[in-house]
């Protein structure tokens, strides 16, 4: 049997992030998140669990929130896909969902934020008009260790009723 | 500089956060996100087996596997010795202190037992995964209480005339109650990087991943690996949570710099959830026996009680911290005229326990207000008017309390608490809700009210150093020894310091846990860093303002501050599954004075979500042969936004504390210090079934069982 390195499996890549293309060669078992934040530098993509529960890596795929740590980077060849990095404006101004965090007080130690900045942003920008228990249902995806939610809710829901008015 | 009125952030503003920029747009620095070139990355070795003799670790494959550069087992790292204790050190607890690596026996899943540094961490991983550790299976011992357990020490305390106490007492209450394993578990896992460097005394090592107390853990280090404590640089970034449990001095910690310097290149370690909840400290886990002599007026005259402390397989940095501040604040807000205690320290094969938001509190507010409860039960008193019988008056403050915790004996500094129970009534409208929740009863609901009531404790001394200036180009430049795990201290700290110098808060940048910036530093534990830090940096500031010239200033304690407030929940339970809603929770919280309420609510509802969690979901179980049942979120379970109870929090400044200038005190640790005996209650209330919860967490199998009993 012939052993196979893995360092020699790697394949070329083209990772689509917030719009720019990045050409790297990964080993098929990479996850999207370490390809993230290893191979394009975008390290607001955070690890809490690695398997699937805390939602602090999630990302965009085609517009649809995904846990990176549960993608390899080889199954997100492809697909456009949005980061935390890519929210705000090219100038700085502040998306509106992390103007929202701030001012009603979303986040204490940050790490899970950029993870429910993008579940925020997929949910509504499928569902802009998403009720609040729906809207509470969603977010129940992703674990803070730090806020105890409600100021989360609060700032999604006034991202949501300022888009409607 | 603005007009006066345009100022933003004088204390009692709740201006928003200075931290939070970065943290929103991805630009955050974790531990993670910290790279060098030529990095090794590190991954430990653990032992699969709870109790067991280490018979051999054979490394020839690890070392043999692609990109490996080293491995090593305890002998490679003998001279390393065992973490000494931080705080709370007792010599009879010092046999039993955790060495990096073990040998000769292993004594819970996950006690490190050797370590492969690669190239790659996905690498180090596969050749860890080789490693093979040859372990001769012993009985664990996984009970406290059990006579095989390893006994170390027993605290003992006592004042006043228990036996009289008791001879004359119109009836005697008891209760056996009991808190399970869980712990802070930050959203960020551990980790460290330790890079090399060229310094003027030699080669010496930065530290990236530091936080809590960075300058103990650097000096600490440094003396472990025998350098000068100059050598070794702590260079906090951001830090995802703290809790208590993260930024201890851990085996991992001295492994990684001792691997940096030994090989000459940085080496990272990113533990894995798995890893944290198997090695990272545990926290609760006290059985207690509690025994109150009471008078015809439902006044507790003497409390016994006593408790097994599950410390775990070692004593790690915190010591006998926890069983400490359970001996000292079990008596709560209440008179308690005697008082006799006994706490085991035991020790088991499970993780090493240290502390966790409110050590020692969550666990005796629990046990003392279960007895409260039992204690109005018995005397055919409503829970409210009970309390209020026995808690301690205002006028009687300072209150002595006869006992000492952390070197410093525990003296109320100030406190209205019937004034906090009163407020904490009317605005749940507490006679209405009782009427309301009985009717859904007898419409066959399982509804209920519980109350919990505590004293906290903030501001551990001894000191905090601080320098401030006006800097050339503007602003003003705050240094200080403390740290941030995530909780806003930065911008407290330059509200303070803008309220002194009359400037916009957002004009002064906070400077922490840079150990070559400022000699020494305590760091941010026990709800500290506002009490500590802030009025060191108001005296600085103040001399700042009156000199113009870069001031230095020193704030010193001797005694800690002890916030207090109560909690109320209201819960729903299903009768078939057991389940516990919480539908409304109410939190009374006085901190003295309230530099940003904004901030101080956020630490309250946060504390209450970690409060419910160590309720009704989380814990540490283990099987009969002691392997870990909860080494994932699937299986050690969290509050996600679907359990948490929108919290509603009455945040009062009644009473200052007398024991600095600004009378502030710690805001962290309140909103989950009594969730365990609110919830309790209610739910005993839901069922109709006074007394009933005795065991937290309040799983659905539990609550249904007390339903069908």
């Amino acid at each position: 049997m012939t052993e196979i390195s893995a360092a020699d499996a790697a394949v070329p890549v083209v990772l689509a992030v917030n719009g720019t293309e990045h050409r790297v060669a990964v080993e098929p078992r990479k996850t999207l998140a370490d390809a993230l934040r290893e191979d394009c530098g975008l390290t607001g993509t955070h690890l809490g669990c690695e398997h699937g529960v805390c939602g602090a890596c999630t990302v965009l795929a085609d517009g649809e929130p995904v846990r990176s740590c549960l993608l390899f980077a080889v199954q997100a060849h492809g697909a456009e896909i949005r980061t935390v990095e890519g929210l705000a404006a090219a100038d700085g101004t502040l998306h509106p969902l992390q103007e929202a965090f701030w001012r009603h007080h979303g986040l204490q130690c940050g790490f899970c934020t950029p993870g429910f900045l993008m579940l925020s942003a997929g949910v509504l920008e499928s569902r802009p008009d998403i009720g609040d228990d729906e809207l509470r249902e969603a977010l129940s995806s992703n674990l803070c260790r730090c806020t105890g939610y409600q100021t989360i809710v609060e700032a999604v829901q006034s991202v949501r009723d300022a888009a409607e008015a | 500089m603005g007009q006066p009125d345009d100022r933003r952030g004088r204390i009692g503003a709740s201006v928003l956060r200075l931290e939070d920029r970065p943290l929103l747009v991805g630009e955050g620095r974790f531990l993670a996100d910290v790279s060098f070139p030529r990095e090794l990355h590190l991954r430990v070795v653990r032992s699969d087996v709870a109790h067991g003799l280490l018979r051999g670790v054979d490394l020839g494959e690890a070392r043999a596997s692609e990109g490996v550069v080293a491995a090593w087992s305890a002998e490679e790292v003998a001279h390393l010795g065992a973490i000494e204790f931080r705080m709370t050190g007792l010599d009879e607890l010092r046999p039993h202190c955790q060495r990096v690596l073990a040998s000769e026996r292993v004594r819970y899943v996950g006690d490190p037992v050797a370590v492969v540094i690669a190239t790659d961490p996905y690498l180090a991983e596969d050749a860890a995964e080789l490693a093979f550790v040859d372990i001769e299976p012993l009985q664990p011992v996984l009970d406290a209480a059990s006579p095989d357990a390893i006994a170390p020490l027993t605290l003992a305390h006592e004042h006043g005339d228990i036996e009289a106490a008791f001879a004359g007492a119109h009836r005697v209450v008891e209760l056996h109650a009991a808190v399970g394993r869980h712990s802070g578990i930050p959203l960020e896992t551990r980790g460290l990087l330790a890079r090399p460097t060229d310094g003027p005394e030699g080669i010496g090592v930065e530290l990236y991943g530091v936080a809590k107390v960075p300058h103990y853990n650097c000096a600490t280090i440094a003396a472990m690996l025998g350098l000068k404590p100059g050598q070794v640089v702590g260079r906090e970034g951001h830090v995802g949570g703290g809790f208590g449990v993260r930024g201890e001095l851990y085996p991992e910690d001295l492994l990684v710099t001792h691997a940096a310097l030994k090989l000459g290149r940085p080496v990272k370690w990113v533990e894995d959830r798995r890893e944290h909840l198997l090695a990272a400290n545990h926290s609760r886990d006290q059985s207690y026996r509690l025994r109150a002599a009471v008078d015809a007026g439902g006044v507790v005259q003497a409390l016994e009680a006593e408790f097994f402390h599950d410390q775990g397989a070692y004593v790690r940095t915190h010591g006998a911290t926890v069983p400490n501040l359970s001996v000292a604040l079990l008596p709560g807000p209440y008179l308690v005229p005697a008082y006799r205690v006994r706490g085991h320290i035991r020790l088991t094969n499970k993780t090493p326990s240290g502390t966790y938001r409110a050590p020692g509190r969550f666990e005796s507010t629990f046990v003392r207000e279960r007895l409260m409860d039992a204690v109005a039960t018995a005397c055919g008193l409503d829970a409210a008017e009970v309390r209020r019988r026995n808690l301690i008056p205002p006028d009687a403050m300072p209150f002595d309390r006869g006992v000492s915790t952390l070197s410093t004996p525990v003296v109320y500094d100030s406190g209205d608490y019937a004034r906090t129970l009163e407020r904490l009534l009317d605005h749940m409208g507490y006679e209405s809700l009782q009427e309301a929740l009985a009717k859904r009863r007898a419409a066959g609901e399982m509804a209920g009210l519980g109350l919990g009531m505590f004293v906290e404790k903030s501001g551990l001394g001894p000191f905090e150093d601080v320098r401030v200036r006006y800097l050339p180009g503007g602003g003003v430049e705050v240094v200080t020894g403390a740290a941030s795990v995530g909780q806003g201290m930065e911008t407290v700290i330059a509200q303070i310091c803008a309220e002194v110098l009359g400037v916009d808060y957002g004009e002064v940048t906070v400077r922490h846990g840079q150990t070559d910036m400022i000699g020494r530093g305590m760091g941010a534990f026990a709800s500290r860093v506002t009490v500590m830090t802030g009025v060191a940096v108001y005296l600085a500031a103040s001399e700042l303002a009156a000199t113009g010239e870069p001031a230095e200033a020193t704030f010193s304690a001797d005694h800690m501050t002890y916030p207090y407030g109560a909690h109320a929940a209201v819960v729903s339970v299903d009768p078939g599954t057991g389940g516990v809603t919480v539908e409304r929770y109410v939190v009374t919280y006085d901190v003295g004075r309230a530099v940003n309420p904004m901030l101080c609510e956020g630490q309250i509802v946060g504390g209450v979500a970690q409060g419910v969690g160590g309720t009704l979901l989380e814990l540490f179980s283990y099987d009969a042969d002691g392997q870990p049942l909860a080494t994932s979120f699937m299986d050690y379970l969290m509050p996600t936004v679907a359990e948490q109870p929108q919290v509603e929090v009455l945040l009062s400044e009644d009473a200052p504390s007398p024991l600095n200038p600004l009378g502030v005190m710690g805001a962290g640790e309140g909103g989950t210090n009594a969730c365990g005996a609110a919830i309790a209650a209610a739910i005993d209330d839901a069922i109709g079934r006074p007394g009933a919860v005795r065991a937290l967490p309040a799983t659905p199998e539990l609550v249904r069982s007390l339903i069908r009993a």
